[in-house]
């Protein structure tokens, strides 16, 4: 059991922290999910050094590969729609 | 700032406080750091391994103590994704002659090499997830990227042989069937829904765990069809109206 947070644990979160912060106060959709996904794998790494690493598998996979493919072919595709009236 | 925004702002600060207010009071009544007030869970980390051979407390959870909770989430998966191929799949024009190269050779090098190494970490995740961490949802939505990796680095049409309805749509199907299947069987031979019939092997092994490597397996087929359904339907999509513009 841990009794206190360690260094490193301490460290992480106060990454996740900025990387969240970054992530809402980004206001270019675009940047914002290349954010998103830095804001996902620090996670991933959060949950490695809180010792999970099956959620930290579920967290790099679908923060990583699964959403980012999805939104940016949204944006693409709303994009040229919006330029053609 | 114009008026306006000021007056947002002045709207906003007391509920934004109170919301603050509250999270501080919640958070300061919550145990301390890595003092996790669970009995469940330190029963499951010293009861999981004797009793499941799985090492992996986790996949032991997931595919036998939580079993029907695992079905409920599987098929929301497969509901949504039903849900977007019943949206974007009528929208679509008649498919006709497409193509989206990719230029860069490096991305090609680089992707085609990579194609198989993530293909491999995928199948392995979701080998051993009954052994180490990692398991069917891990290793599924792994192996859809791998597929992915084909149209990024590779274009649209090598992509064609594995992003395509005829083939995808029985594999998400079967997926999610055979977990229920196996359900059933556990019924058919007299045990609860869902029991583990087959014998729980050596823990540490790959053959550990019984049932959980069929379920496991079911949930990996079912993820990675699953993903690479909602990728097709997406890429057909974002790729129809890009080409006509040409």
């Amino acid at each position: 059991m841990l009794e206190t947070i360690a260094p490193l644990q301490a460290a992480t979160l106060v990454l996740v922290a900025c990387a969240a912060t970054a992530v809402a106060l980004c206001l270019d959709p675009l940047r914002q999910i290349f954010l998103s996904g830095v804001y996902g794998l620090l996670l991933a790494v959060l949950f490695v050094v809180l010792q999970a690493p099956d959620v930290a598998l579920s967290m790099l996979v679908v923060s990583a590969v699964a959403y980012p493919f999805i939104v940016l072919i949204a944006i693409s595709r709303t994009r040229r729609q919006r330029e053609k009236p | 700032m114009s008026s306006r925004q000021r007056l947002r702002a002045w709207i906003a600060a007391p509920v934004l406080g109170l919301l603050a207010a509250i999270l501080g009071w919640g958070l300061s009544g919550a145990p301390g750091f890595g003092h996790f007030h669970g009995a469940y869970g330190d029963l499951l980390s010293a009861t999981a391994v004797p009793q499941r051979h799985s090492t992996n407390v986790v996949t032991a959870i997931v595919f036998d103590y939580r079993g029907f909770d695992t079905m409920g989430e599987e098929f929301i998966l497969f509901a949504s994704v039903v849900g977007v191929v019943l949206l974007l799949r009528d929208m679509r024009e008649p498919s006709g002659d497409r193509d989206d190269p990719v230029a860069s050779d490096a991305i090609r090098l680089f992707g085609v090499l990579m194609v198989g190494v993530v293909l491999v970490v995928g199948l392995w995740l979701a080998a051993f997830g009954l052994v180490t961490p990692g398991g069917g949802f891990q290793g599924g939505v792994i192996v859809a990227g791998a597929i992915v990796l084909v149209f990024l680095a590779a274009g649209y049409r090598p992509w064609r042989a594995f992003g395509r309805q005829s083939l995808l749509d029985p594999f998400e199907g079967v997926g999610a069937a055979s977990y229920v299947a196996l359900g059933l069987a556990a019924l058919i031979a007299g045990a609860p829904f869902l029991h583990n019939l087959m014998g729980l092997g050596t823990s540490g092994t790959l053959a550990s765990g019984g049932s959980m490597t069929l379920l496991n397996w079911a949930v990996a087929v079912e993820v990675a069809a699953a993903n690479l359904v909602l990728y097709t339907e997406f890429l057909e999509s974002y790729l129809v109206p890009h080409l006509d513009e040409r």
